[in-house]
């Protein structure tokens, strides 16, 4: 499902040059949960840009549903990202003049689904993650876990092979966090790919496998239960 | 992502921010409406006038006389001679003593135009009588007191009579009437309706007017026009010594300057319009720089899944098509709103110019089309990555 070789991201910053990503190689098959755990300023971020395809690496190779992706340009990332990855971000990114259902259906309108279809295609996600209700509120009218909530079913609603989340829970209080950990977990039993990024060992042992990244390399690489 | 569904985005955050959309439209309602009501009103002034000016028709050739004692110095014969030696291009002319008197029929008066002329004015000026007979030369030879009156006159003195042969009091001469001139402007007010035509030696006699300081001459073609005012000037020149004394005139020539007058104050409200509209276009440029910095965030969230820069160019584009758009939309309906109020208000013919609307209507989208580009670029050009972190 994904797989790097020898990936590395350097950044110039005057003279020196940061080795963000040094050298990562790395295999996730297809239905696993991995978690990719590290402190902040180890490279997770800049790792999660890249496998996420809003990013572009200064080395190595990155084959997505075995595609490459290394060198592909703004437009052709534009779309891959459109059909291969759902993000689920910490701060969860909803436009905000939107109401849920709209926010759902965004990744489908640039995907040329039509308007009716992209209509029931969100219900249906909103519905896996149990929102169905609360469809036609604003963002602003939603709690912390339910705006999460909605920002999964957009992440779900076009099916992508992968689903990327970067610290989704780091916005929430312990209570609305476990249940979205618990979605996670039920998603992952549905048969979906879900790459969780954290710097919060409790979390990351919600995974089935747990990939340790210090200084931009992985350190650890261990399966759990 | 189809243009229909980036207009359906448009009209949603156009719509969402009503007041700000409004503000920013204000500059194209402004220089649109201006536009179109300027275009109509230089338009409709120069309609009536160029409309008066045709009346006098093209062939015609005024000329007046300065100066004490002109009739010392040019007599009715000699000009006479000199239109006769010129019948190549002079077909007529006509002295003229005007005047304007007070004319009473029984217990009926009214005041108006009394003109002193021969039987050439009716060929000059195309109007000659629908009853009864004209002026005669001979009229003029023996002093006779006869008149000619216009349609509005015997409307108004002698109502369902017939006036031929009727008499009217002219001051306080008694004349007798022997024609009436063909209706030619529905018998108005001060229109070649209301007028006394009589012998010029009669009138040079009532109005105390010795010297005559009108003629009309009558061109045999349009195209002797310039030839015929030529040697009329010389002439005149000849008999008064100089060229001040008198002056010639043609209605094609006061066209021709009303013409270029008429298209300076074209271009200098084109040159208005394109300022307005340089103006309007920098407010939607501005706004939409702040739209585009407002929503960095919202832009890296619809890249991020999946947006391309097309999309997010096309997105702005439309939404400051949209804006430039309603905005010359309203423009034309205001500025078609003031032309019907001027037209109605009776100040000048109301003149809908659909060239002028089509055009301020195409320029405002075309301002829309080149400020829209610059902030619908640097949107489309933001970093994914560097927009979602944007606070």
């Amino acid at each position: 499902m994904i797989k790097t070789e020898a990936l590395s991201k350097h950044y110039h910053i005057g003279d020196t040059i940061v080795k963000a990503l040094d050298n990562v190689t790395l295999h996730i098959p297809a239905h696993s949960f991995v978690s990719i755990v590290g402190p902040s300023g180890s490279g997770k971020s800049t790792l999660m840009n890249l496998l996420g395809c809003l990013d572009t690496p200064t080395s190595g190779r990155y084959l997505l549903d075995g595609m490459e992706v290394s060198n592909m340009s703004d437009n052709q990332l534009a779309e891959i990202r459109n059909r291969k990855i759902g993000f689920v971000f910490q701060g969860f990114n909803l436009v905000p003049k939107l109401t849920a259902l709209e926010n759902v259906e965004l990744p489908l309108i640039y995907s040329g689904v039509s308007k009716k279809e992209r209509r029931s295609l969100a219900a249906e996600a909103l519905e896996k993650v149990g929102l169905t209700d609360r469809s036609s509120h604003l963002p602003s009218e939603l709690s912390g876990g339910q705006q999460q909530r909605v920002a999964i079913a957009r992440a779900l609603v076009t099916r992508p092979p992968i689903i990327l989340a970067d610290e989704p829970t780091g916005n929430l209080d312990s209570h609305s966090g476990r249940d979205i950990l618990k979605l996670f977990q039920k998603l992952h039993e549905m048969g979906n790919t879900i790459v969780l990024i954290t710097h919060d060992e409790y979390i990351a042992g919600q995974a089935q496998r747990i990939i340790r990244i210090l200084d931009g390399q992985i350190v650890d690489d261990v399966e759990v239960g | 992502m189809g243009i229909w569904q980036a207009f359906r985005m448009a009209v949603k955050s156009i719509f969402s921010n009503k007041v700000r959309s409004f503000l920013t439209m204000l500059g194209v309602i402004i220089g649109v409406a201006a536009v179109i009501t300027a275009v109509a009103f230089a338009q409709g002034s120069t309609k009536q006038i160029t409309d008066r000016i045709s009346q006098l028709g093209t062939e015609l050739i005024q000329v007046n006389i300065f100066g004490r004692n002109t009739n010392r110095d040019l007599t009715w014969e000699t000009l006479s001679e000199f239109a006769s030696d010129n019948a190549d291009v002079i077909a007529a002319v006509a002295p003229q003593v005007t005047g304007n008197m007070t004319v009473k029929a029984g217990r009926n008066s009214l005041s108006t135009t009394i003109r002193g002329t021969t039987y050439d004015y009716s060929v000059i000026n195309s109007q000659g009588v629908s009853e009864g007979r004209y002026i005669l030369d001979i009229d003029s030879d023996l002093r006779q007191k006869v008149a000619v009156i216009g349609s509005r006159i015997k409307d108004k003195l002698f109502e369902n009579e017939n006036p031929i042969g009727k008499t009217i009091k002219v001051g306080e001469q008694i004349f007798t009437v022997v024609g009436i001139l063909e209706e030619l402007e529905d018998g108005a007010e001060n229109t070649k309706d209301d007028q006394i035509i009589i012998p010029v030696s009669t009138a040079q006699r009532i109005t105390r007017n010795s010297a005559i300081r009108n003629y009309s001459f009558l061109a045999t073609s349009p195209e002797n026009v310039k030839e015929a005012m030529e040697r009329i000037s010389e002439f005149l020149t000849d008999v008064y010594g100089n060229e001040n004394m008198f002056r010639v005139t043609n209605s094609a020539q006061m066209l021709d300057t009303l013409n270029s007058v008429t298209e300076t104050m074209m271009t200098v409200l084109g040159g208005i319009a394109a300022i307005s509209l340089l103006v309007g276009g920098i407010g939607i440029m501005n706004i939409m720089l702040v739209s585009v910095t407002e929503r960095t965030r919202e832009i890296g969230i619809r890249k991020a899944v999946g947006a391309k820069r097309r999309n997010i160019l096309t997105q702005f584009l439309i939404e400051a098509l949209l804006i430039t758009g309603l905005g010359g939309a309203f423009g034309l309906i205001i500025g078609c709103t003031a032309i019907w109020g001027i037209g109605k208000a009776g100040l000048v013919p109301a003149v809908y110019s659909p060239l002028w609307m089509a055009l301020s209507f195409g320029i405002s989208l075309l301002v829309g089309v080149i400020f829209g580009m610059f902030p619908a670029n640097k949107a489309s050009k933001l970093d994914p990555i560097m927009a979602l972190r944007h606070e």
